[in-house]
């Protein structure tokens, strides 16, 4: 049973913020809406600089849904978290609740009107029919439904960002891991050509150093 | 007498009249999903082009499917094989 999650890479991630556009692009989120963010620590420090990008991590127990008042928050049969636009009153409960900062409120009018919340759907749409312009107008593509992965994780160009079932996930981290390299081993010439020779196999694991 | 009946009938009546108003809240049921129901992704049959392939209802051929899509992620699989 697939258990939809997210994962980044902190070692992989370039802050190049492919992720958050794709995801702009593919939902048509409006401005002041960022249902995915690229956050960087220790920025400009040579060496140190650290980036990953953030959304909402579709908790197993997820804090969202246990403060929401009206109960708009549901998780599909494959762990992803939704919510219903309909029923949502734009408290912003679930904001302060989310370690994550996810969900996000749109804010218009001189006085900061705030709207319904708007939060990753891990390209899932929402409660409105599948594939419907409804749908999308009011949570984004459903690429699920098509078969596909979230557009941030298929358009990362170091597959930093990696989505889908947490066990694949999970399987594809831990080789990654197990046989990282610095430079052109963790992406460049040989991910982005080929290995150069037929038969080749990827470079073997590191000997006495820590990944 | 009988118009005396008749009025004490109607401000009875009228005593109760809130008695009867209907309940202008929804149903809620607390920790209960209250929106409306959602369709799974395997309910939909795949796109003609760039979609992988499942049959349409089935669940574990729909899972097969975003499992291979998902292995394209990992370069070693995509470049080593």
């Amino acid at each position: 049973m697939a258990r939809m999650k997210f994962l980044c890479d902190a070692e992989r991630c370039i802050e190049c913020n492919g992720c958050v556009t794709a995801c702009k692009n593919e939902n048509e989120v409006p401005w002041g809406v960022n249902r995915r963010r690229v956050v960087t620590i220790n920025d400009g420090v040579v060496g140190a600089e650290k980036s990953i990008s953030v959304a909402c991590m579709h908790c197993s127990d997820a804090p969202c849904m246990a403060v929401c008042p009206v109960d708009c928050f549901y998780k599909t049969d494959d762990g992803v978290v939704l919510h219903d636009k309909d029923l949502c009153i734009g408290c912003g409960y679930c904001f302060y609740a989310c370690p994550f900062g996810a969900p996000q409120f749109p804010q218009a009018g001189a006085f900061g009107l705030r709207g319904k919340m708007d939060k990753c759907t891990f390209c899932a749409g929402g409660p409105e029919a599948d594939r419907s312009a409804v749908e999308f107008q009011k949570y984004g593509r459903n690429r699920l439904s098509e078969g596909k992965l979230p557009a941030c994780a298929e358009m990362c160009s170091t597959k930093a960002l990696l989505g889908g079932d947490g066990d694949v996930v999970a399987d594809i981290y831990r080789e990654r891991v197990l046989r990282r390299g610095k430079g052109s081993e963790v992406w460049g010439w040989g991910t982005a050509y080929g290995p150069g020779a037929p038969g080749a196999q990827p470079p073997a694991a590191p000997q006495g150093r820590k990944s | 007498m009988k118009g005396a009946l008749a009025l004490l009938v109607t401000l009875a009546v009228l005593a109760v009249s809130a008695c009867g108003e209907r309940e202008q809240t929804t149903e809620f049921k607390r920790g209960k999903y209250q929106g409306k129901p959602d369709s799974p992704s395997w309910s939909n049959a795949p796109l003609a082009y760039e979609s992988g392939k499942w049959t349409q209802g089935d669940r574990a051929s729909w899972e097969e499917s975003i499992k291979n899509r998902q292995l394209a992620q990992h370069e070693h699989k995509r470049i080593y094989q």
